[in-house]
């Protein structure tokens, strides 16, 4: 006698195979809502910024009236902010990296710092806005300048520098090391002519990656008071600023109708200098693939 | 001997053992480590940064309003000049009436499209969607805050007659659009790693893909996809700009979702653009209100590093 | 005592010298291994080595996996000291100093003992640049002095002639084997005293192998080699002499023919004989 009665499998069989390719559309369909998103977004955008995106409007300073109103002082500012942003937290990060990979040892001051990483990547930003605030603009006495705001956003983005540094760091295969021990160099010899060229490529995109998050992050910036109708551009370190996406909070708070229009082709400026900064990073990326 | 010795070491060793970088050599070899190293306690310095600024002021804070009102206090009225309220709940409620909605959006479509692209897409599709969805990722949250107001709204404004300007579910449901990728990347790459072997096991048997999405893979991953969605709830409760555009400004201790609400990072959001002087009650509730966020969002990604570490099936 | 020793080989050496240029006793210890222990952790990896290494002589070190020929390899060199629960006892003299000692900086001792590994592993960079690795990173920047380390030390590794016209090229873009000549030229280029080789032609095809061999065979005129090697028919070809390690043990060294052919040891003509390993 068999237990298995082949007709009721069969029966099955038509019923479950159709309940796969259900779900799989189902899936399917799932998935394509993410990428319509992005498309309507796009879309939207573009076609209520693109009239306003002018020569005028790149070149012109902020407004009270929407025809008039440009995003030079934010652009330059968010150049400007930039300017800090990189230096400062590629440098705390790769060293941060290199420490951890190549000098920590197991210990459980290391195990604190590696805990510490990961749980200040998931700290909102409008936290690290109260320290820009309370630590940068008041306590150091900076003010709502360049510098308060580029080393509240080079924290921010730190962790997630690190972890970039770190990935590419591990990824440099250990007989390159080993390599370089046998002729005899020291330890700070191989990881600046040995690992760290080898990295470098991980390191570039990982952080102009972080760097494009900070360029578009507005929360820390509201907190710290930086203000949005500005007439100058920086000129300095300490001087005061505005970025794009404080710009464009501010028009998209607006009630007239024009300056959602404006605010459209603030954000379409914000995404090309993204878009740019994240080609860099491709190309980056695929111009140095792995060689090991 | 000693002069054979001699003739064995040879030009290039001669050269080695004049040049006179020796002594900066030795320098730079024991500096380095430290210098590294104060770089590393960097990250550590700004979390005590965070702590201790929030704990200070919200101690002021709390000199002035008494702290069950602000734990149990349902009226959030800092505003209402001769007798400001202090209870934080009315914020906690917006807070999580987004996050809900998000979670609702984030959540099943998340894990689908994970399921989809792990299970059934081919590798080209894979290539194809996943940059997408990093770019949809790296959209900045202002932009969707524009999405919200401007598109969103008015559009479920048309479904839904009653619906005001500012609500709740516009902005959860960009917000639950926001944190999407990261639900599907991180659960898909829960999934990835679920060995072939469990698959071609059930496969021979004759199952379908669905069940052996459904029966084998989610199972084994379900500790990386839970993961997930605690770390993208933590995002969502810590996101500003979309409900600050789109959420309005008036914090409510309800259930409603279609009227204004305030949530805690809205609320910061309002004083630091308001003119709020420093050294005011006002001023000091916005470290109270950023400390209970902070707290919030803590122990939601502590919640997920558990889950990821304790949980974490080993093939 | 030590020094006692030398000096009672230097005088039977000039003696034999003038009588019989290539006689055994004639050659002079580069590398004296005393009394030699080694553990990982608790693991006892070395026990007890006691072998002398003479110059320009290919030495082979040859047993089966995990006998602890490449860690003793690596002690030679202090390579060990990366693996983080390593210690040693004994001593081990190069050229008169204990190279064990703390005093005796790794840096000094890897400039004058070269590593060629068993996987070949060029730096992703120009040919050029991995070859002048070695000199610049110990302080020789002259471009012209660079030049001619890196023909005369390309020209020693037997593979000038292949890549002359191209060393800015990436060394990636080399084949295995003249990726491994290429390391072995990146080892030149600081002249050591002694070249230790790690297994050099595991990763590589019979024909690179070949080359390599033959490179070896050459290069023993100016440098003392020690090979570890988990080919016996690689050890019997060019050493001179061989050390079989078993379990972390010397079980016989002896000149190469010895150890091929009359073996004294029963656990080494075994393995040489293939019953295990």
């Amino acid at each position: 006698m068999r237990y298995i009665d082949d007709t009721v499998v069969m029966k099955r069989m038509t019923k479950r195979i159709t309940f796969n390719k259900v779900w799989k559309s189902l899936f399917f369909l799932a998935t394509t809502f993410a990428l319509v998103t992005l498309a309507i977004l796009l879309y939207r955008i573009i076609t209520q910024g693109f009239d306003y995106l002018t020569i005028d409007f790149l070149t012109n300073f902020a407004s009270r009236f929407a025809d008039k109103a440009g995003v030079k002082a934010a652009l330059i500012g968010s150049l400007w902010l930039m300017a800090v942003v990189a230096p400062v937290s590629i440098i705390i990060g790769v060293g941060t990296a290199i420490y951890l990979e190549e000098y920590a040892k197991k210990n459980r001051l290391n195990d604190f710092i590696r805990m510490n990483i990961s749980n200040l990547a998931g700290v909102p930003s409008i936290v690290f806005g109260l320290l820009g605030l309370t630590i940068f603009v008041r306590m150091l006495g900076l003010g709502k300048s360049v510098l308060a705001a580029g080393l509240t956003m080079s924290l921010l983005i730190l962790p997630v520098i690190i972890v970039a540094a770190q990935e590419a760091i591990r990824a440099v295969p250990n007989e390159q090391r080993e390599a370089s021990y046998g002729m005899g160099a020291t330890k700070w010899q191989t990881i600046l002519h040995v690992v760290l060229p080898a990295a470098i490529p991980g390191i570039l995109t990982g952080s102009i990656l972080a760097m494009s998050r900070a360029i578009g992050e507005t929360a820390p910036l509201v907190v710290i008071g930086i203000p949005v109708i500005l007439q100058f551009l920086p000129n300095g370190l300490l001087s005061q600023f505005t970025a794009l996406p404080m710009q464009i909070y501010d028009w998209a708070k607006r009630p007239q109708e024009a300056f959602q229009y404006v605010a459209a082709a603030g954000i379409l400026v914000l995404m090309t200098v993204l878009l740019l900064m994240n080609s860099i990073a491709i190309f980056i990326r695929n111009k140095f693939q792995k060689r090991y | 001997m000693v002069s054979q010795k001699e003739n064995k070491t040879s030009s290039v060793q001669q050269l080695i053992a004049n040049s006179r970088n020796k002594k900066t050599k030795k320098i730079v070899e024991k500096a380095m480590p430290t210098l590294l190293f104060s770089a590393a306690l960097i990250s550590i310095l700004t979390t005590f940064g965070i702590v201790f600024t929030l704990i200070f002021e919200t101690f002021e804070f709390f000199k002035r309003v008494s702290i069950t009102d602000f734990l149990f206090g349902t009226q959030w009225l800092p505003f209402s000049g001769k007798e400001p309220l202090f209870g934080i709940l009315p914020l906690i409620a917006g807070t999580l009436k987004v996050t809900l909605i998000a979670v609702v959006v984030a959540v099943p479509f998340g894990i689908a499209s994970a399921i989809y692209l792990s299970e059934y897409a081919s590798e080209k599709i894979r290539r194809t969607v996943k940059p997408i969805l990093e770019v949809l990722a790296g959209v900045p949250t202002i932009v969707y805050g524009f999405f919200a107001l401007t598109f969103v709204t008015p559009m479920l404004q048309q479904i839904i007659p009653g619906l005001k300007l500012f609500n709740a579910l516009s902005p959860g449901i960009v917000v639950g659009i926001m944190i999407l990728p990261m639900i599907t990347s991180l659960s898909e790459d829960a999934m990835s790693s679920v060995p072939n072997s469990m698959r071609e096991g059930a496969l021979a048997l004759g199952a379908t893909k669905f069940e052996v999405a459904i029966k084998v893979v989610l199972p084994a991953a379900l500790s990386g996809i839970i993961a997930s969605v605690v770390l993208a709830i933590s995002r969502a409760i810590g996101e500003t700009m979309i409900v600050s555009l789109a959420g309005g400004s008036t914090p409510k201790f309800d259930l409603d979702v279609t009227d204004s609400i305030q949530t805690m990072t809205a609320y910061i959001v309002q004083v630091a653009t308001g003119d709020a002087g420093y050294g005011t009650t006002i001023y000091y509730s916005i470290y109270s209100v950023g400390f209970t966020l902070f707290i919030f969002t803590l122990v939601m990604n502590l919640l997920a590093q558990y889950i990821s570490k304790r949980f974490r099936e080993v093939y | 005592m030590v020094l006692g020793i030398k000096e009672e080989n230097s005088i039977v050496k000039s003696i034999h010298t003038a009588i019989k240029p290539s006689a055994d006793v004639a050659k002079k210890v580069v590398y004296d291994t005393r009394n030699l222990n080694l553990w990982y952790g608790d693991h006892h990896g070395l026990k007890d080595i006691n072998l002398s290494i003479y110059e320009n002589e290919v030495t082979a070190i040859i047993g089966p996996s995990g006998c602890g020929k490449s860690t003793y390899l690596k002690t030679l060199n202090r390579m060990v000291e990366l693996v983080p629960s390593v210690r040693t006892s004994g001593e081990i003299v190069y050229r008169e100093r204990n190279i064990l000692d703390k005093s005796y900086t790794v840096e000094e001792l890897r400039t004058r003992v070269g590593m060629v590994f068993q996987k070949p592993n060029p730096f992703p960079k120009s040919i050029y640049d991995n070859i002048a690795y070695g000199p610049r990173i110990h302080g020789i920047k002259n471009k012209k002095i660079l030049d001619e380390i890196v023909e005369k030390s390309l020209r020693g590794a037997a593979i000038w002639d292949e890549v002359k016209d191209r060393l800015n090229q990436n060394a990636y873009g080399l084949s295995g084997g003249q990726q491994q000549r290429i390391c072995i030229a990146r080892c030149l280029a600081i002249e050591p005293d002694v070249i230790l080789m790690d297994e050099p032609t595991s990763a590589l095809d019979p024909i690179s192998t070949l080359k390599v061999e033959e490179l070896v065979q050459e290069l023993k005129k100016d440098y003392s080699i020690i090979i570890v090697t988990h080919n016996m028919q690689q050890a019997a070809r060019i050493s001179d002499r061989t050390a079989f390690f078993l379990s972390g043990e010397v079980v016989e060294y002896d000149k190469t023919d010895v150890i091929f052919q009359t073996p004294a040891d029963q656990r080494t003509e075994d393995y040489i004989s293939g019953r295990f390993g």
